[in-house]
């Protein structure tokens, strides 16, 4: 039987925080790209805890769509910054103002 | 339930959790992106740990082979295409106090998380139907594997749609426009008409990172 579950959650709660204070503070469009991995990784812990405290397989199949939904959005994402980058000639997110009121 | 634990299971709970909370922290204040997506690396080892450690082995496979093998190959690829020495301007503030605001947020919401996680019991409601995790034949991997190709086969069906999007999605904005012989596009210039068969080697290392 492995450690109780609060653990787990205790320590996906901190990466999340993390992750979501990355988000804020840094400016370079990659890294707040990874700093949202964080938060993914953070919330599909907290899925496999819960799958296995209820003894529940639907938490397990969640991870495994949030892994596809992810693949996804970093392979459109980085694609965006890379034409982003070819017209502006930068990756921080502080540059992006065109479109600004 | 900490008493009825094992002592292996504490001990590598606690050094999953230092990799982990030192690869995170790693992320938001390296310098550096490459240092930062090599601390991703670290999280994502440590996260796959934490999976093995819950019996979930198919999705600690897949943590390891999709997130390490090609997520972040493909975040490094776009640093070392961008360029790795594009460092960021730390000092200037555009916006005045949003850095102490960021953190008093982080510290309050992380707070509302820990009393949610430790103070009430979660885990309680209705059963899902997809049936238990343990205690069925073939273990975590046939279990998974039944409710994904028949609970919840028609989200697995647009699984692959949203991968086919996306992998669209990626040739259409990796590609150069005016041709893969043109010259770069000057940055204040405005777009031309792209050509339809227009070509550039980076489209295919996008599209193929996308496979697994």
């Amino acid at each position: 039987m492995s450690l109780s579950g609060a653990w787990y959650l205790g320590l996906a709660a901190v990466v999340f925080s993390i992750g979501a204070l990355g988000l804020l503070v840094r400016r370079n469009v990659l890294i707040m790209f990874m700093c949202v991995e964080l938060m993914l990784n953070a919330a599909n812990l907290t899925f496999v805890t819960f799958s296995r405290m209820l003894n529940d397989v639907g938490g397990q199949a969640l991870v495994f769509f949030t892994l596809v939904v992810a693949a996804a959005e970093v392979v459109v994402g980085l694609g965006i910054v890379v034409a982003l980058f070819r017209r502006r000639r930068t990756s921080a997110a502080d540059d992006f103002h065109i479109m600004r009121g | 339930m900490l008493a009825t634990a094992s002592t292996v299971d504490a001990l590598t709970f606690a050094i999953a959790a230092a990799v982990i909370l030192a690869g995170a922290i790693g992320v938001v204040v390296a310098r550096n992106p490459v240092h930062c997506a090599l601390s991703l690396v670290m999280t994502l080892f440590g996260v796959a740990v934490l999976f093995v450690e819950q019996q979930a082995n198919f999705l600690a496979a897949v943590q390891v082979i999709v997130y390490a093998g090609a997520i972040v190959v493909l975040f490094l690829f776009v640093i070392m295409f961008l360029g790795v020495d594009t460092r960021e301007r730390v000092e200037e503030e555009p916006l005045r106090g949003q850095r102490p605001l960021a953190v008093g947020l982080m510290v309050l919401g992380l707070a509302g998380l820990l009393l949610m996680g430790f103070g009430a019991h979660w885990s309680v409601g209705a059963r899902s139907v997809a049936g238990p995790a343990r205690g069925q034949s073939g273990g975590d991997v046939a279990a998974l594997g039944r409710s994904v190709f028949t609970t919840y086969l028609f989200a697995f069906e647009i699984t692959s749609a949203l991968l086919v999007i996306a992998v669209v999605g990626a040739v259409v904005l990796a590609r150069r426009p005016g041709g893969a012989l043109a010259p770069e596009t000057d940055p204040e210039a405005e777009p031309t008409d792209a050509q339809p068969d227009a070509y550039s080697p980076a489209d295919d290392a996008e599209a193929e990172e996308v496979a697994p």
